[in-house]
């Protein structure tokens, strides 16, 4: 199904903890748990790992600017180790639909969607940083003049920009007021940020260096899992109809 | 550390190879054993070997009054670790790593076209031709970064003397190896294999430009263009042809490798202006390579600031035309 359903759904049943996993069944005068690991636990610990984990690049950066070990032109370095951190979580983030599609018994990932989306534009905004700060030396009229005249900033600021209203809307709150279906809607522009990042990789490395290929590549294949699992549900669905006929 | 003078570079500072290449994944380990009181400079002034000098590389200079004066000079391990040598990978350390497989004895630089004669030269006799100069110029990447180089030669007009072209050339191009056994580059991108480059004949016979044998007193390193190459330090650094071969004096403008590729945004003369763009990104400053990343940025000048000795060569010709 489309992103948010769960989520949209679990808002429609008034109960957002039921996503699908188990909650400890607790009998009268039992303990919770104890010590042992629990699901509910052990979700909560995964995302503790998660989380420090998506926040290894920047720890890199800083633990690396500190030392001085940046590399030869350390604007790049960081350029780059946002830039990347940023696109790599943007896919990571649209990975998680199709593989729970592909593996029902991996359904609870999309409990680390929301972190992994908004850890992609924790590092967009860094990368926009580095180019506003240390590209750009909080230069307004520069940057305007950038946006409007280089193709390659137009296109990342957009990526950037559609992050934005989805960053914001991230919370469960946002689920409910929306609705499930405008915010699903809502949330599709994630489709158009990711390309848009790509495109800008494209559009700022040299002519004939083809290091953006691969990401292209898994990105392809990740939009086009949608489709492609809407279409298959449709054909199951009419094969169903059509036995019972 | 800056180094100044050939004289700064004691030769009994020899370092393994090995030890030198993996200088940062050593910090990088070190920081993870928390290694935290020392500052990253002082670390790697105390445990990681600056370069890596063989005894008998060494080169005898003099000095020039081209030179840049007062400039701070880049790091040496940053111009040998920070290179665009396309023939050996894309990336900026693939030069580091894939160079070493170039043989550069013997080398030969053959000079054909419209000459007097054909003629080869050994490496070995065009290094004793002149007295070697170290020029200390500054280098300006048309990816908007810059270093300061000490580079070591003598002017490419003495060369270009030698080579005896006749009044009809107008141009002279250079040609890198091209060495598919040792060049996995060649491979990894489709570039108008091998790379050529062009000046027209005054450009050439200007005294600043430079046919080089060395930087910081010794000979190139391989992934710096050894073993004989050509500096110009007002125009882009892709200009400043690697590895020369081949050298051919010609009527009409050679073609040129990046502005084959790309003729929008690589012209023929790329001299560096700070006014004219046409690469995707701007060219009015640059990160000087080896400073921290609050003090990179620096202003961007028109012909690298060599404006003074070089822009009558362009008297009356539309820059924004001919970029």
């Amino acid at each position: 199904m489309l992103d948010g359903t769960a989520a949209a759904e679990a808002v429609t049943n008034s109960n957002p903890q039921t996503f699908a996993v188990e909650a400890p069944v607790m009998g009268p005068g039992r303990r919770p748990g104890g010590l042992r690991l629990t699901p509910q636990r052990l979700l909560s610990l995964l995302k503790v790992v998660v989380f420090l984990v998506c926040l290894l690049p920047l720890g890199l950066l800083v633990l690396h600017g500190f030392q001085n070990n940046l590399g030869p032109d350390p604007i790049v370095t960081i350029t780059h180790g946002t830039g990347f951190a940023t696109l790599r979580l943007l896919v990571i983030t649209l990975a998680i639909t199709p593989v729970r599609h592909l593996w029902a018994r991996l359904s609870w990932l999309i409990r680390f969607r929301r972190m992994l989306g908004l850890f992609a534009f924790f590092y967009g905004c860094l990368h926009l940083l580095t180019y506003v700060w240390l590209f750009s030396g909080f230069h307004l009229s520069t940057m305007i003049a950038d946006i409007t005249k280089r193709r390659f900033i137009m296109v990342g600021f957009t990526a950037w920009i559609l992050m934005f209203p989805l960053a914001l809307t991230s919370t469960k709150w946002s689920i409910k007021k929306l609705g499930g279906k405008r915010w699903r809607a809502l949330h599709r522009l994630i489709y158009i940020s990711a390309i848009c990042g790509v495109i800008h990789y494209w559009w700022i490395v040299k002519p004939g260096v083809r290091t953006p290929m691969k990401i292209t590549v898994v990105l392809a294949v990740l939009l086009a899992a949608r489709p492609a699992w809407a279409l298959l549900q449709a054909r199951r669905s009419a094969a169903r109809a059509s036995e019972r006929a | 550390m800056l180094i100044k003078k050939a004289a700064d570079i004691p030769s009994s500072e020899i370092t393994p190879q090995s030890a030198y290449l993996n200088r940062r994944t050593f910090m990088r380990g070190a920081a993870a054993m928390g290694i935290l009181g020392l500052g990253g400079d002082g670390i790697s002034k105390l445990v990681a070997p600056r370069r890596t000098v063989a005894a008998d590389s060494k080169l005898t200079t003099i000095p020039s009054p081209l030179s840049d004066k007062g400039a701070t000079v880049t790091p040496f391990q940053d111009v040998t670790s920070y290179n665009n040598f396309y023939e050996f990978g894309v990336d900026k350390t693939d030069p580091m790593h894939n160079a070493g497989r170039m043989k550069t004895r013997p080398w030969t630089v053959t000079v054909d076209g419209l000459v007097k004669a054909k003629k080869t030269a050994g490496i070995d006799d065009l290094l004793k031709y002149r007295p070697l100069e170290e020029r200390i110029y500054r280098h300006r990447c048309v990816e908007a970064w810059s270093m300061v180089i000490p580079w070591v030669g003598y002017s490419l007009s003495e060369f270009i003397n030698w080579a005896e072209p006749l009044p009809s050339a107008k141009y002279i191009q250079f040609l890198t190896l091209e060495d598919t056994k040792t060049m996995p580059g060649l491979y990894q991108i489709n570039l108008n294999w091998p790379y050529s480059e062009g000046l027209r004949m005054d450009e050439a016979m200007h005294p600043l430009t430079l046919l080089t044998f060395g930087m910081y007193g010794q000979v190139l390193p391989n992934q710096d263009g050894a073993p004989v190459r050509v500096v110009i330090p007002w125009k882009y650094g892709f200009k400043s042809a690697k590895s020369i071969v081949h050298v051919r004096f010609t009527a009409k403008q050679p073609h040129t490798a990046w502005n084959d590729e790309a003729p929008e945004e690589y012209g023929f003369y790329s001299n560096v202006n700070p006014d004219v763009d046409r690469t995707p990104w701007s060219q009015k400053t640059e990160r000087r390579i080896g400073l921290p990343f609050w003090k990179a940025t620096q202003p961007s000048q028109m012909f690298n600031g060599y404006g003074d000795q070089v822009a009558q060569l362009y008297a009356g010709m539309d820059l924004k035309k001919h970029f």
